[in-house]
């Protein structure tokens, strides 16, 4: 089981959750439960060829998915992925 | 040559001279530095007084906004008495009472690609302090171009991000967020809010950040992303690495100029919460007024909010989110947040005539376009949202 932080901003695509539980052996397949859950944030995360948009930076610990094995990346039991999103508030 | 210090300054700086990391040697670097802060709003506000305060020498300031009463929640480098003024000029003269020793340089004018490297050139580092995606990008560029440190933060109700971005060591803004996100999907300070304190603490780490670049010391952060939240009070860390793929940055860069910044993020520069759908989209306050008045026949009954609910051709929707209901709300309308619009649009009768509003009109727009692409035709966009009707026609309810 891995954890999926929810940053702010998408909250109201989780029912408000912060965090969400799903599963998955690796990056990809917890994605595909987290839409699966929550189809609303699909379009906010995907473009149209079902392809991450640019702007979503997936952290597995303190690793960003795409210094790793991208969607490929193992996850191991207990693992946190952080979801961060850029804000812009000043 | 580093320029001596004064008797006066010496006392003035005198805690920082006890620090063997600063001492007399580190605090003349101070006075020889300077800082340009883009923006004076909740981020710029601690870092301009932190960094006058610490004695850097030269501080530029930018922003082209006059000071509101509701920006006193957290930009508290300005005052009441400012409100209505030029940030700058506020800003300026906060910092000359708070260090008279310093000079500071005002640019009362919009950061943009035909004025920034003219502007940054001639500072040490850059502080991003914007508030708005395209700001970010042109200062991300700007200091990319003029190989200096851009002292990131931003901010979003609870959230906090900082990073020393500085392409000559480490990834820039773009190696991070190659793009910006979709119009609308990340809502700024103006729609969704910010908790007052949070700019204070993301701002004094960027003045802290920026003051380590200044002297030469400690570890900046440089390759490396925080990640605050004030509700659980968490500091998390993430690695950063330079995208071999920057387009900015990285070996193979095809943008080697300054761009349209809010062409390629398709924003306005600045945040203003202040939508409008266009022309054939809007309806102004007045006219929905006079419409409603229309439908309940008299005017005099459709002054009073409690008539709106009568008028049965017309669906008002409130697209906010329902604890905003409790600031202002027109009685008779139905509320649906935006984020959950798209998944409640069969409770909607698309052949009836419908005004989407919100609380100033950005969240209303891209409800219009929601609806417009779901086969809505007969959508109007209160301009100006419920703070418009507020000011133009029930006085009685506050402006937020």
């Amino acid at each position: 089981m891995t954890t999926l932080k929810i940053p702010t901003p998408l909250r109201s695509y989780t029912n408000g959750k912060a965090e969400v539980i799903v599963e998955g052996a690796n990056v990809g397949e917890a994605m595909y439960h987290l839409i699966e859950q929550f189809p609303s944030l699909k379009p906010h995360l995907y473009n149209g060829d079902g392809k991450l948009r640019p702007f979503v930076n997936l952290f597995i610990g303190e690793d960003n998915y795409k210094d790793l094995q991208g969607l490929e990346t193992p996850l191991k039991e207990n693992s946190l992925i952080r979801l961060i999103p850029s804000i812009a508030g000043g | 040559m580093s320029p001596e210090l004064s008797r006066e300054e010496i006392l003035r700086y005198s805690r920082h001279l006890l620090i063997p990391e600063v001492g007399l040697g580190g605090q003349q670097k101070l006075k020889a530095a300077s800082a340009l802060i883009i923006g004076t709003g909740g981020l710029g506000s601690p870092v301009a007084l932190y960094l006058a305060a610490a004695g850097v020498g030269r501080i530029g300031l930018v922003d082209y906004d006059v000071v509101d009463s509701s920006n006193l929640q957290r930009q508290v480098i300005h005052g009441t008495s400012a409100v209505g003024k030029l940030k700058v000029e506020s800003a300026k003269s906060r910092l000359l009472d708070l260090n008279p020793l310093i000079q500071v340089d005002a640019y009362n004018e919009p950061f943009t690609s035909a004025n920034a490297m003219q502007i940054a050139k001639d500072y040490d580092v850059l502080i991003d302090g914007t508030d708005n995606f395209p700001t970010r990008y042109l200062t991300n560029d700007v200091s990319v171009f003029l190989g200096k440190p851009n002292v990131y933060g931003s901010i979003y109700r609870f959230d906090g991000q900082a990073s020393v971005f500085f392409a000559k060591e480490g990834p820039c803004y773009r190696c991070l967020f190659p793009e910006p996100p979709p119009p609308g999907l990340v809502p700024s300070c103006a729609e969704g809010g910010v908790l007052g304190v949070l700019p204070a603490t993301i701002g004094s780490i960027q003045a802290s950040e920026a003051l380590k670049l200044l002297l030469g010391i400690g570890d900046p952060l440089i390759g490396k992303l925080l990640l605050y939240n004030a509700l659980d009070m968490s500091f998390d860390f993430v690695k950063l690495k330079k995208n071999p793929k920057c387009r900015v940055c990285g070996p193979n860069a095809d943008v080697t100029e300054l761009i349209d910044y809010e062409d390629f993020c398709g924003v306005p520069g600045h945040d203003h919460d202040e939508g409008s759908a266009g022309a054939d989209w809007d309806i102004s306050a007045l006219d929905l007024q006079t419409r409603l008045a229309r439908d309940a026949s008299t005017l005099r009954q459709a002054q009073d909010t409690a008539s709106l609910s009568t008028s049965p051709g017309l669906l008002l929707l409130d697209v906010r989110e329902p604890h905003e209901l409790a600031i202002s709300a027109l009685r008779g309308a139905t509320n649906i947040p935006l984020g959950e619009l798209a998944a409640r649009l069969s409770e909607l009768d698309s052949a009836k005539e419908m005004v989407v509003f919100c609380k100033a009109g950005t969240r209303s727009t891209r409800a219009l376009e929601l609806l417009v692409s779901a086969g809505f035709k007969k959508v109007k966009n209160l301009k100006g949202g419920i703070n418009a009707w507020a000011k133009d026609v029930d006085t009685e309810l506050p402006v937020y």
